[in-house]
Order: structure tokens, then C-alpha cells, then sequence
């Protein structure tokens, strides 16, 4: 009783000689809503070390995320898809200097399906997810998936494709692959946050997907890893560039990013279908979007110490969230981009 | 009422005009300004809300002019935008829940104000005034779990029947245009109900007795002199109902199957000018792309007001041949 008496005395006088010594300090963030349990946890325990700062991160969207960062009414943005070209020129006029992408952690897109009287992981070649998307693979007992699942009681009904209705990093992972394994998806479809799907019905969110795949029979949909690790769902395992079929997990994940060639000094990279045997190839970043300029000093200090942090002791707490932490190799090079910031 | 009994006062021979202070005294111009204010507000908002989504709209209108209207292309990975999946969705399952809801409503209404004992009826509109709070996202919920299901095993009697139309072919998925009409007409009846009971129960009692005495049946009365007498208002609730199924978002959105194709079978998914804006806006990046879905959310404020024209003047056209009123 009395330590704890202690320690709180100890508290207060801590947070007195905070208050006094430093203002309070608020960060405003936004972007992706795909990471913001990680980030959250993030922020709660940073504020918890240094209660003087505090960030408020709204999850609006990647898209939101891109915008606000570029209107400059956050300090920082957040995004499950790199800014592209045009987007960085639109940011460089506007503002006057450049923006930096840090990556943060990662995730994976898995196909989940239900096919009746399938109760095996099907195997899914690259092939066969471009060919059921674009609607040329129709059956169940299509030959290519027949002849990646010997074995499977493959029936001959139609495939009905459930695809994510809103826009999300999800479907940006999953037709980033697509445009990767099928120059016919890349020409026709493309990939985007939202895309003109060739077929299939749309469902709201990760479980207006899978609650749609549950309720259709002889359907197959894609989620977030996150979500079907979290409600322990059946899914598929996809064929790497490797030759091997991989179950998607956080080790496969963390694989695909340290395996996938060269990290551009702007770290605007994807790995999907990213080379070695152990990589899932449906895995993504998600990046930070942090301003090269950052005109508050107080400001500036905490975001380049958040970022230190998060790349030691944040990293620690991803995969009790789920997600899949950093490759060695990128953390390294991320901890040097961050003299960057002016 | 107090108003009304000062004006009176005031209003005597004898006395001079009354200056303006004295008529803001007696409250009469306090009241015509606090609610000519009022009115304006409503109306000022409305039009902000239009001036805004035409000038946010603006890429979108210069790129596409009058071809947004009638192209059903929507590929944002392209920067191709077409509205009419969308517009069709949108008019197709607003017209099917009024043709659902519309018999439902008013039969029902009918029953609570003419028929029904006292006591039932009010217990009765209670619960169904209930079914109108509940939020959308629990009818869509409903909707998936509940009413597809329930859809999937009817379907093939509704095929039986009117398998030879060309609105009930091709495979049914559970999501679809059909769905979302049910679940809008779902929605949507209390609306119906609740105001044309209130209407009805308004109908002045002699009119019923005239008719009574005249030797009609009670039957007779309630649908040849009550419904009719009641028919403006009746009018209004169903122009409320559409309003509602027009702009519903959440609970379509998740029973439509979110297609942006234009099919003739009701059985075929389908998608909505709401929903779509719902469910793209937040990430869409790209100033044509967000200018593309904020002109829907203008196509869809044309819609309403032209689909609320034609309804008014159905019913003005009808309303004059010899109606009660």
C-alpha cells in the first residue's frame, strides 16, 4: 500500500515537472484504416512513456489519408498503397518539398472460399486466381484447379467471385498481385483501391466479404489475413513464384518482405509475388507518410522519435495484434532515411 | 391561439393602425419572422447543399458533360466514370419497394383507422412506429442473414410463376435487386402506415356518416368516401417512403450485391447511386474520381426532385377529377 502511495507521489511529480518543462504537444494523423489497431496500440503506449504528446490519428481512409497529408492539415499521413508519381508532384507543388514513406508493418490478402463438400486447404496457382477473377475459370472442376488439388472433391458448379465493395488497401493488395501474375488482369482491370471487377458480387468490408462467401455456395472471396486468422477461417493457400503453395501467416509475410529484390530508397515498393520459397505472395506495407519539412521543432522531434521507437519496441508488439513486424533488413535502412526529415 | 385573440383586440375600429412595435408586442410579427425564418433556412440549406455538390463536381462535369448520364462504365482505375447502373439500381429498387410497400402500407393503415378496435390499433402502430427506428445497418444485417435465406428457398416459386418474364431469369445469388426492394419495402411501410392512419383517423366523422346514411355499407364508406377524402395525405406518405428508399444507403448496400451492371432480371446484382458513394468515397484518391462520385450525389438530387415532379403531378392530374377535396 504505501509503495503504491509512493509511487504515485512519484507520478505526480513527474508529471509536474512535465507539465512545467514541456507544452503539450498534439500530433494530428490520418489515413488507413487496414493498420489503425497497430497504430492505436502505438500511440496509446508512446503517450503513455511521454505523456506530454499526444497523437490523434483518424482512420478515414488511405485515400483521405494521401489528400489530408497533401492539404497539410495533418503532420502526418498514413496509407496501405504507395502515392504514386502524380501524387507526389501534386504534394511537391503544393507544399514546396517532398514526402517521405515509411513503412510500418504488414498484411496479406487470403482467398477464402466455400465450395460444398470441400473440406481440404485448396491450392490456388497464380493462374487460377486470375482466371476465376476475370471470369475465364468458371467451374470448380476447372482443370487448373483440378490439376493443383489431386485429391479434392472438385464439384462442376459455376464459381460465383465475391470481391470487397468499398475501396480498401485489401483490394489494392489482391489486384496488385492479379496485375503481377496476369498481364491479361493488368491490361483489362488494372489495380486500384476500387477496380471495374470483370465479375462477381461486391460486398461491405472484410465481413460483408466473408459473410457473403459463408452464405453462397460454391463461392470464393478474398479477406485481410488479420481478419481470417481472427475469426478462423478456412483459407487457401497460394502458389510462390518458389513453386510451392503457402498458407498465409505472419512468418510468410515478414519472408515475402525480406526476400523481395532491392528496397528503393523511397521504400515505395510492393511484394507481392516477391521471390523465396517460404514467401506468401499476396503481402503488402503499409507506409507512414511523413513530410520532409516539418516546420514545428517540437513537432518534428517527437515524429522522428516516435519513428525510432516504433522501429525497435513498436515492432515488438505487432504480432500480438496480428500483424506481420518488419524484415531486419528494411528496419535498418528505414532508421537511416529518418535523418531525412528537416 | 393567443395571438390570434390580440390581433382580434387590436383590429378595432376606433383605434389607429398599429405601429410596428406594438404588432412586434403583441407577438403576431415575432411569429411571421421566426418562422419565415425558418422556411428560409431550409430553403438556404438546400440550395448550399446543391451549390456545393456542383462546384465540387466540377472535373467530372467538364470531362464527361451529359455522357455521365447515360454511360455505364465505372472504372476508377481508368478514370472512366458512367452513372447509369447506378441511376437504373437506384429507380428500379425505389419502384419496387413502393409497388411492395404501397398495398402493404395503406391496407394496413386502413385496417388501424376504420377497422381495427381501439386499443389493438394503437398497440399495433406503436410496434410498427418501432420498426421505423430501427437503424439500417440492423435491417441490411437482418436482410443477410434472414431475409436471403428466406428469398433462397421462395425463389424458385417466384420462378415457377414468373420464370417467363424476362425480370426472373438467370441464376439468383441471394443478393440482388430483388433483395433490396424487399428490404427497402421493409423498411419503407411503417412510413406508409404510420401517416396515412393519422391521416385517416382524421377524416371528419360526418363525412362518414353521410355516407352511412346514405345507405352504404361500412366497407363502401371507408373506400369510396374515407380513403378518398384522405388521398393528399395518403399521397404525402408515400412521397416520404419514396424519399427514404431513393437515398437509403446502408441496408441496400449490403443485400444488392453491389454490381455496377444494368440487367434486366431483378434476380441479377445490382448497385445504387447511395451506396456506391458510400462505400467508394473514403478512399477514392484522385480529384476526378472524388468529383465523379460528388456529381452522383448530385444526379441523385436531380433524381429525387424529378421523381417526386412526376409523382406530384400524377396526383394533382388525379386529385381534380371530382376527389373530396
Amino acid at each position: 500500500m504505501t509503495k503504491r502511495i509512493v509511487i504515485q507521489a512519484a507520478l505526480f511529480a513527474a508529471l509536474a515537472t512535465g507539465v512545467a518543462s514541456a507544452q503539450k504537444i498534439l500530433i494530428n494523423a490520418a489515413g488507413a484504416t487496414f493498420p489503425y489497431p497497430m497504430y492505436s496500440k502505438w500511440f496509446d503506449e508512446y503517450h503513455k512513456k511521454f505523456p506530454n504528446l499526444q497523437f490523434n490519428y483518424q482512420s478515414i481512409g488511405s485515400g483521405g489519408g494521401i489528400n489530408q497529408a497533401t492539404q497539410g492539415t495533418v503532420d502526418f499521413g498514413a496509407s496501405d498503397g504507395p502515392m504514386n508519381d502524380k501524387q507526389l508532384q501534386e504534394f511537391r507543388n503544393k507544399r514546396g518539398f517532398g514526402i517521405l514513406h515509411f513503412p510500418t508493418v504488414m498484411g496479406a490478402d487470403v482467398p477464402v472460399y466455400n465450395v460444398a463438400g470441400v473440406n481440404t486447404d485448396l491450392n490456388f496457382t497464380p493462374e487460377a486466381l486470375a482466371g476465376i477473377f476475370l471470369g475465364k475459370i468458371t467451374k470448380w472442376n476447372d482443370p487448373e484447379l483440378m490439376k493443383a488439388n489431386p485429391g479434392a472433391k472438385l464439384p462442376a458448379t459455376d464459381i460465383i467471385v465475391v470481391h470487397r465493395s468499398d475501396g480498401s488497401g485489401t483490394t489494392y493488395i489482391w489486384t496488385d498481385y492479379l496485375s503481377k501474375v496476369s498481364k491479361e488482369w493488368e491490361t483489362k482491370v488494372g489495380r486500384g483501391t476500387s477496380v471495374n471487377w470483370p465479375v462477381g458480387l461486391g460486398g461491405k468490408g472484410n465481413e460483408g466479404v466473408s459473410g457473403q462467401v459463408q452464405q453462397t455456395p460454391n463461392s470464393i472471396g478474398y479477406v485481410e489475413l488479420i481478419y481470417a486468422v481472427q475469426n478462423k477461417m478456412k483459407t487457401g493457400k497460394v502458389k510462390n513464384l518458389g513453386g510451392n503453395f503457402v498458407q498465409a501467416s505472419l512468418a510468410g509475410v515478414t519472408a515475402a518482405a525480406a526476400s523481395s529484390k532491392e528496397m528503393p530508397d523511397d521504400f515505395r515498393v510492393s511484394i507481392t509475388n516477391a521471390p523465396g520459397k517460404d514467401a506468401y505472395p499476396i503481402s503488402s506495407f503499409t507506409w507512414l507518410l511523413i513530410p520532409e519539412k516539418i516546420a514545428d521543432a517540437n513537432k518534428k522531434k517527437a515524429i522522428k522519435d516516435f519513428l525510432v521507437w516504433m522501429l525497435s519496441d513498436g515492432q515488438k508488439m505487432t504480432e500480438a495484434l496480428a500483424y506481420a513486424p518488419l524484415p531486419k533488413t528494411v528496419i535498418a535502412k528505414e532508421q537511416k532515411a529518418i535523418a531525412k526529415i528537416q | 391561439m393567443a395571438a390570434t385573440s390580440t390581433t382580434v383586440a387590436s383590429a378595432g375600429p376606433s383605434r389607429p393602425a398599429p405601429s410596428f412595435v406594438q404588432r412586434l408586442r403583441s407577438g403576431d410579427q415575432i411569429a411571421h419572422l421566426i418562422t419565415f425564418g425558418a422556411a428560409v433556412v431550409v430553403l438556404l440549406i438546400t440550395a448550399w447543399l446543391v451549390f456545393e455538390l456542383y462546384t465540387n463536381s466540377v472535373l467530372s462535369r467538364n470531362k464527361f458533360g451529359w455522357k455521365f448520364l447515360f454511360t455505364s462504365t465505372w472504372d476508377p482505375v481508368a478514370g472512366e466514370f458512367g452513372a447509369l447502373p447506378f441511376i437504373y439500381g437506384t429507380t428500379v429498387t425505389a419502384a419496387l419497394s413502393l409497388l411492395l410497400a404501397i398495398p402493404l402500407g395503406v391496407g394496413a393503415a386502413i385496417f388501424l383507422a376504420e377497422l381495427a378496435p381501439p386499443r389493438i390499433s394503437d398497440a399495433l402502430t406503436f410496434l410498427i412506429e418501432l420498426l421505423a427506428a430501427v437503424p439500417s445497418v440492423i435491417i441490411g444485417l437482418l436482410g443477410v442473414f434472414v431475409l436471403i435465406p428466406i428469398l433462397r428457398t421462395v425463389e424458385p416459386s417466384i420462378r415457377a410463376v414468373l420464370g417467363w418474364t424476362p425480370l426472373f431469369q438467370g441464376p439468383f445469388y441471394g443478393v440482388s435487386v430483388f433483395s433490396a426492394g424487399v428490404v427497402l419495402a421493409i423498411m419503407i411501410v411503417p412510413f406508409i402506415i404510420s401517416i396515412s392512419r393519422e391521416i385517416i383517423l382524421s377524416v371528419p366523422g360526418d363525412q362518414r356518416e353521410a355516407a352511412l346514411a346514405l345507405g352504404a355499407t361500412r366497407w363502401e364508406t371507408t373506400w369510396d368516401v374515407v380513403v378518398p377524402y384522405a388521398r393528399k395525405g395518403i399521397m404525402g406518405s408515400i412521397f416520404l417512403a419514396l424519399a427514404r428508399a431513393l437515398g437509403e444507403t446502408m441496408a441496400v448496400t449490403m443485400v444488392i450485391g453491389n454490381d455496377p451492371k444494368i440487367k434486366a432480371s431483378l434476380f441479377a446484382p445490382g448497385y445504387s447511386i447511395a451506396a456506391v458513394i458510400a462505400n467508394e468515397f473514403t478512399e477514392a484518391t484522385g480529384d476526378l474520381y472524388t468529383g465523379a462520385l460528388i456529381e452522383l450525389g448530385l444526379v441523385l438530387f436531380g433524381l429525387t426532385i424529378l421523381i417526386n415532379a412526376v409523382a406530384r403531378l400524377l396526383v394533382v392530374s388525379t386529385t381534380s377529377q371530382g376527389s373530396a377535396r
